[in-house]
């Protein structure tokens, strides 16, 4: 279908793309990659009155190092992180390499990291990187007032975020490496939205785990960490088929996921609990 | 909201200026007022990959861009590659593998192909068959369209001097009707 009407305004910078969002009120919505907004806009999903366009700002497309970090810009594609492995060294691998998970390459050239995170879709690879790893996400919001917000505050329910709506997602900081992190998913197809997927975050001593975090996408609202998954990494053990099984059989023992047409509730349960092992084998032999 | 905007927009390295309304999508855009109707239109929600073009150089979905948005941006479409006298080598090796059926995925394939190609010269077959699973194609099994892609790359690589890259058509070759 053709989207309704709507008026255009491209932003210079982010200030001015804040000063539209304000004069504008509450049914003008940003455009950056327009990978998920203008689908919806095209299934009249969405019918914002006034599109704000920010893919032009420069100052948000950057990939930093910031101490033992990195600091990624709101308008770096995924095909940017994907391409940039050898630069994010082994701390930041997991996120290039979740990006094969994302669309496909016609997707990745074009949408962005933050308007990923901003549209805060339940199987989102983004959402779930930044839950997993303990993102903070940085907003502007008028008269230059900035924050901060973690990921774990970020997303409220289905593409809900606590992003105000005239705040602009602006970067995501991922405070530490994360050496031995793995990323999979299940989808029909590749490419798909994920039925379920699944990240894990192992601290590993050697062969021994020491701790780690399991976050699980596509059984909740949200991306959600699985603690009772994480117990099982905490006390730790050898790194093998033994604990992997064990912390497994514990996230989707803690899962009360959703049915629909992708798949009933006790089928993305046991996914979720081969998406776990199967993470936990690739973050282990990272 | 029913506002024009003049816009100038870089289509195989010529400038069109036109007037559109916002919501006019860059597919429409090109094919209904510049009358460059290689690139198809299918779903228009970016799953069948009919309206691959090239912006910047990577392949993106002209479906998921309004006409406003593309402005300033090197915009490349089919009818860049060659013509029906004088296909380029890609285009070529469509042919040659039956990499079409019906011909109206073709497009968005070539230009999927022509971006991924300029970008990863030296992708495996594994890689094409993963490249490719971004478009749809009812006919063919895709089969033929990896083996039409890994021969085009393979002759790239062979001939350096020539072929490396992306392939520029001479000015004229184009047989597409232009707007009046």
């Amino acid at each position: 279908m053709k989207p309704a009407a709507f008026s255009y305004h491209r932003a210079r910078d982010v200030d001015g793309a804040s000063e539209l969002l304000s004069q504008l009120g509450g049914d003008a919505k940003l455009v950056a990659g327009g990978q998920s907004l203008v689908p919806m806009m095209n299934f009249r999903l969405a019918r914002p009155r006034h599109l704000v366009d920010i893919a032009r700002l420069d100052e948000l497309s950057h990939i930093t190092p910031d101490g033992a970090g990195l600091r990624i810009g709101a308008l770096t594609t995924h095909h940017t992180v994907e391409t940039a492995k050898a630069r994010l060294g082994g701390g930041f691998a997991v996120l290039s390499d979740a990006m094969s998970w994302v669309g496909h390459v016609p997707i990745r050239s074009m949408g962005t990291v933050g308007g990923s995170l901003a549209h805060a879709d339940a199987t989102a690879e983004w959402c779930l990187l930044a839950v997993l790893l303990d993102a903070t996400v940085t907003v502007r919001g008028p008269d230059r007032a900035e924050r901060t917000i973690d990921a774990a505050d970020l997303f409220l329910g289905f593409y809900t975020t606590t992003v105000e709506p005239d705040e602009i997602l602006t970067e995501v900081i991922f405070p530490r490496p994360a050496p031995h992190a793995a990323l999979t998913e299940f989808a029909q197809r590749h490419g798909d939205f994920a039925t379920v997927a699944a990240a894990v975050d192992l601290d590993l001593d050697g062969g021994t785990v020491r701790g780690g975090r399991v976050a699980l996408g596509g059984v909740a609202p949200v991306p959600v960490r699985v603690s009772a998954a994480e117990e099982v990494l905490r006390r730790g053990g050898p790194a093998g088929p033994e604990l992997f099984a064990e912390c497994a059989t514990a996230a989707a023992s803690a899962i009360d996921p959703p049915a629909d047409a992708d798949g009933s509730a006790e089928y993305r349960t046991n996914l979720a609990r081969t998406l776990v092992t199967r993470a936990c084998e690739e973050a282990a032999h990272r | 909201m029913t506002d024009q905007y003049l816009v100038t927009l870089t289509v195989n390295g010529e400038d069109h200026e036109l007037l559109v309304t916002a919501r006019r999508t860059l597919v429409d855009a090109l094919r209904h007022d510049l009358h460059l109707t290689g690139t198809h239109v299918g779903c228009e929600h970016g799953v069948c990959g009919a309206c691959t073009i090239l912006v910047d150089g990577a392949p993106a979905r002209a479906c998921l861009m309004f006409a406003v948005q593309a402005e300033g941006r090197d915009l490349r479409t089919v009818e860049s590659l060659g013509s029906p006298d004088s296909p380029n080598d890609l285009q070529r090796a469509f042919s040659e593998h039956h990499a079409l059926q019906c011909g109206f995925c073709t497009p968005g394939f070539l230009m999927l192909a022509e971006g991924f190609l300029a970008s990863r010269p030296r992708a495996t077959k594994a890689e094409i068959r993963e490249a490719v699973s971004a478009n749809l194609c009812r006919c063919t099994g895709y089969q033929t369209i990896v083996e039409a892609v890994d021969d085009c790359a393979s002759r790239r690589r062979c001939a350096p001097d020539t072929t490396e890259g992306e392939a520029t058509p001479e000015p004229g070759q184009n047989d597409t009707p232009r707007p009046a």
